[in-house]
């Protein structure tokens, strides 16, 4: 019953476009980034490595490597703050959240188990 | 004007502000609160109004909590409670309370009753530190000292010990209404508000409020 009353007056803050990428994804979030009066769009790439919670409070990581330093970011799944969220490439996770991306190095850092999307032509 | 309303607590979520920031609230819902009496110094010695709060069935009144409903013509209701006004009060007998009277961005007061914890002892209670958990200290969740010997030859009033937690009125002051939904008798507050889901919980317009800088 209370639980009904909150899922009514969050629903309209939550949005439909957000439910296409899951963990493992690459992405690139698009984020709206305020400068004074102007606003403009700041790319973040990486992979997700969690999505979690639900409803209104639902939330994601997306890990990177930047010039050679690990970097998470978390985002509410619904922030009006981000454009759009574009999927780079899926991949086939074993896990429900990636959190062994984290102790890799190097080049296996980025490396994830790729989904083929189309068969390869031989 | 300064207004108080009686509510119940829904729950707690968070919702998106202006600036795109994710903030926590708690959902109340409050009123409709009819007046069921005015008080007045010159009859009851003090001036106050009396409003309820909750759909009630008839039958589970007593006979006096029904004749009092009845005289001031509203409905059966589960919770009455008073409120000191300041002598003259625009207000009359069966006017209804509703959360439209708050608005968004106005600081307001929350009096409610925290949850009951039990008995627990002072590392809880009161965040005392307790002893050391190894080593064989045998003197883990303990209070230490009680106080003095021979003299004062009591242990000094107010010495925090062991008892009985939670399940007593607290205020939180100044919260701020996020968002009042009229027609639901919803009011989304920031932060966080004493006591269980669906709690009784009463809503007031701050009584003090922070001074504007010069």
């Amino acid at each position: 019953m209370s639980q009904s009353i909150i899922d009514e007056i969050t629903k309209d803050q939550l949005k439909d476009d957000r439910s296409d990428f899951k963990v493992g994804d690459g992405v690139r979030v698009h984020l709206k980034v305020k400068e004074g009066d102007k606003t403009r769009i700041q790319v973040f790439p990486g992979i997700v490595i969690a999505r979690k919670g639900s409803g209104i409070g639902e939330s994601f990581t997306v890990r990177r490597i930047a010039s050679g330093v690990g970097v998470e970011k978390v985002f509410p799944v619904h922030s009006p703050a981000i454009e759009k969220v574009e999927i780079d490439r899926e991949s086939i996770t074993m896990r429900a959240r990636m959190y062994y991306m984290r102790d890799r190095i190097g080049k296996a850092a980025n490396q994830v188990k790729e989904k083929r999307l189309f068969e390869r032509r031989s | 004007m300064n207004i108080a309303l009686l509510g119940k607590k829904i729950g707690m979520s968070q919702v998106f502000d202006e600036d795109n920031r994710l903030v926590p609230v708690t959902v109340i819902e409050a009123g409709p609160c009819p007046v069921v009496q005015i008080k007045s110094a010159d009859t009851d010695g003090y001036d106050a109004i009396q409003l309820g709060y909750g759909a009630q069935k008839a039958h589970r009144l007593s006979k006096a909590e029904l004749g009092h409903v009845n005289k001031a013509k509203v409905e059966p209701v589960s919770n009455l409670q008073e409120f000191r006004t300041s002598g003259d009060t625009e207000l009359n007998v069966g006017d209804v309370l509703t959360v439209d009277r708050f608005e968004a961005g106005q600081k307001i007061d929350i009096i409610g009753t925290s949850k009951g914890r039990g008995f627990q002892g002072v590392v809880k209670r009161y965040g005392f530190a307790g002893g050391p958990a190894s080593h064989g200290s045998m003197f883990h969740r303990r209070g230490g000292s009680y106080g003095m010997c021979q003299w004062p030859g009591h242990v000094i009033k107010g010495k925090k010990m062991p008892g009985h937690m939670g399940d007593v009125q607290r205020t939180v002051q100044n919260l701020e209404v996020v968002k009042v939904i009229a027609d639901k008798n919803l009011i989304l507050i920031k932060g966080s508000v004493p006591g269980s889901k669906g709690g009784l919980v009463t809503v007031r317009t701050a009584v003090k409020q922070k001074r504007a800088h010069a």
